[in-house]
């Protein structure tokens, strides 16, 4: 499988048909692992990692699970084309900067990659649309088991699976959602959710990392800790952590839809004509704005049938995919103008927003 | 204000984080927050940077100047890093790393999966292999009966082999 046939087909995570979709956009588990005795990527030397890759890369090629996969070396890769897979969280950022001695294994369908040399020997991850922690957990559980037959992981009978930072050591599992809340954040209710979720040892990330204000109204959830607790049991807590934050998402929109109808239609009405209209827009602004229209089809503004091409704009406005797409690098200014342009021309037979059935449906008849 | 890492350019990024219901706040120049890949969407690099910094403290309340047997990692690299050498490293370093994992992690033992399917399918398909030897000598030696008994061991072991994966 080539690079383009992965550019042109969207992976299962984006075309977002799993369950609670309209707030889960995605759920990623992650195994580390590393193999016995051998220096962990970034202490080994490069002829080392290239020996160690060697080692790994042909028996993940060969699962069944990889039957006719994308398998590229970090280093063939160009730059524009990693920044893609990050884009579509494939790869992390840290593996794609990495060069000779990395490289990575994605099944056809896009819901498997395999990172060979990022942090550890091993980051073996599923990604799946909608809630589907357990489903992406049994798939990586399961090329797991089929790894370790081929390859001797270091593993300690009392800590557990050994990683390259103390943070992963036991299970090695990270599991994470991708939460779509503008609802929360609509009604100042997010940063109480952020807090007492904190305080239950998961982490609560905004798209892009640092601080906790995100874009896009997009927050990412994970399990903070690896060690003394069970791959289901970890599982398990964060669905259930997750499946509360969907039901406050629902009260808080219910509560808009009530008390605020007129700050809704407002927000919803201006992220259209901004939408519809502008001719230069950054990626943050995108990202937001496309955020209230995802609400709006969620509320019923729109008809179901527009969602999918929203949610394809959350990922084809992106800076990389941006370029990709005009198969040339643009500067920032020629981004924006170019990002614009492609939403405008997605949204030209957009109907408006139609509030009225919403009101309707709500059993809310004030509209200004 | 300076970067608590390098210690020698002004902080120009201020990371603020509830980790447990304790604040902690870490100031970074522009270019350790680009090393440590604060500006990383998809990484936990905030957790670990800050565990990291702490992490090298705990380890050295090990007490020695230790090096990784296996890979010549030391002390002094896990504060750079905030990452290990090689898995050897964790019985070198484990003084210090056993305090870091208390203070990191849920419990001090794991007590989810085992790789022990994949050890026993080892062990099988090694036995295997020496039976096999054996196998070819008796052959050669035209000791059928031990070559007979011997071809047994390895079926059975095969099947069970087949059937442990």
């Amino acid at each position: 499988m080539k690079f383009d046939a992965v550019m042109a087909t969207a992976g299962e995570w984006l075309r977002g048909e799993g369950p609670h979709h309209q707030i889960v956009i995605s759920s990623r588990v992650r195994f580390a692992r590393n193999l016995r005795d051998r220096a962990f990527p970034g202490w080994a030397k490069k002829a080392e990692r290239v020996a160690i890759l060697d080692l790994i890369k042909p028996r993940v090629e060969e699962l069944t699970e990889m039957q006719d996969s994308f398998s590229e070396l970090l280093q063939d890769l160009s730059a524009l084309e990693k920044q893609v897979l990050v884009e579509r969280h494939l790869i992390s950022r840290e593996h794609a900067a990495k060069g000779a001695g990395s490289a990575i294994v994605m099944n056809r369908r896009q819901t498997l990659s395999v990172m060979i040399n990022e942090e550890d020997h091993l980051r073996m991850q599923s990604i799946r649309s909608g809630l589907q922690l357990k489903q992406a957990f049994k798939l990586v559980d399961k090329i797991d088991s089929a790894l370790e037959g081929k390859l001797q992981f270091a593993y300690d009978q009392r800590i557990g699976y050994l990683t390259a930072c103390p943070t992963n050591v036991g299970t090695g599992l990270r599991a994470s959602a991708m939460l779509h809340l503008p609802g929360l954040v609509l009604s100042e209710l997010i940063n109480q959710v952020i807090q007492a979720v904190s305080k239950i040892g998961l982490a609560v990330r905004g798209l892009y990392g640092e601080g906790t204000e995100a874009m896009g109204n997009l927050f990412q959830i994970s399990n903070q800790t690896t060690l003394g607790e069970k791959e289901d049991e970890i599982i398990n807590r964060l669905t259930k952590v997750i499946e509360t934050i969907i039901e406050k998402e629902h009260d808080a929109r219910q509560v808009l839809l009530q008390k605020k109808s007129n700050t809704l239609w407002d927000q919803i009405g201006r992220a259209y004509g901004v939408l519809t209209y502008a001719h230069a827009m950054s990626s943050k602004e995108a990202l937001n704005l496309l955020s209230i229209l995802k609400l709006g089809v969620d509320l019923g503004a729109f008809s179901e049938d527009r969602r999918l091409s929203i949610d394809q704009l959350f990922i084809d406005t992106q800076p990389a995919h941006l370029q990709k797409t005009s198969d040339r690098k643009l500067n920032a200014e020629e981004r924006d103008h170019l990002r614009a342009e492609i939403i405008r021309d997605r949204l030209k037979l957009f109907p408006k927003p139609d509030i009225a059935k919403v009101a309707r449906e709500s059993g809310n008849g004030s509209i200004a | 204000m300076l970067c608590d890492v390098c210690k020698c350019n002004d902080a120009t990024v201020f990371l603020t984080q509830i980790l447990e219901g304790k604040m902690q706040k870490v100031n970074l120049c522009d270019a350790c927050s680009k090393e440590k890949g604060v500006q990383d969407p998809t990484g936990f690099a905030l957790a670990d940077l800050l565990l990291g910094i702490g992490a090298a403290e705990e380890i050295e309340k090990g007490g020695t100047t230790q090096k990784c047997p296996v890979c010549g990692f030391t002390q002094a690299d896990f504060k750079k890093t905030g990452r290990l050498g090689c898995s050897a490293c964790y019985v070198t370093f484990a003084d210090g790393l056993n305090n870091l994992l208390k203070a990191m992690h849920k419990g001090t033992e794991h007590v989810g999966k085992l790789p022990e399917r994949a050890q026993r399918a080892m062990e099988l398909s090694d036995r295997v292999r020496t039976l096999t030897k054996n196998l070819e000598k008796a052959v050669a030696e035209e000791n059928y009966e031990t070559a007979a008994s011997l071809r047994d061991e390895i079926k059975q072991l095969e099947h069970e082999l087949a059937n442990s994966t």
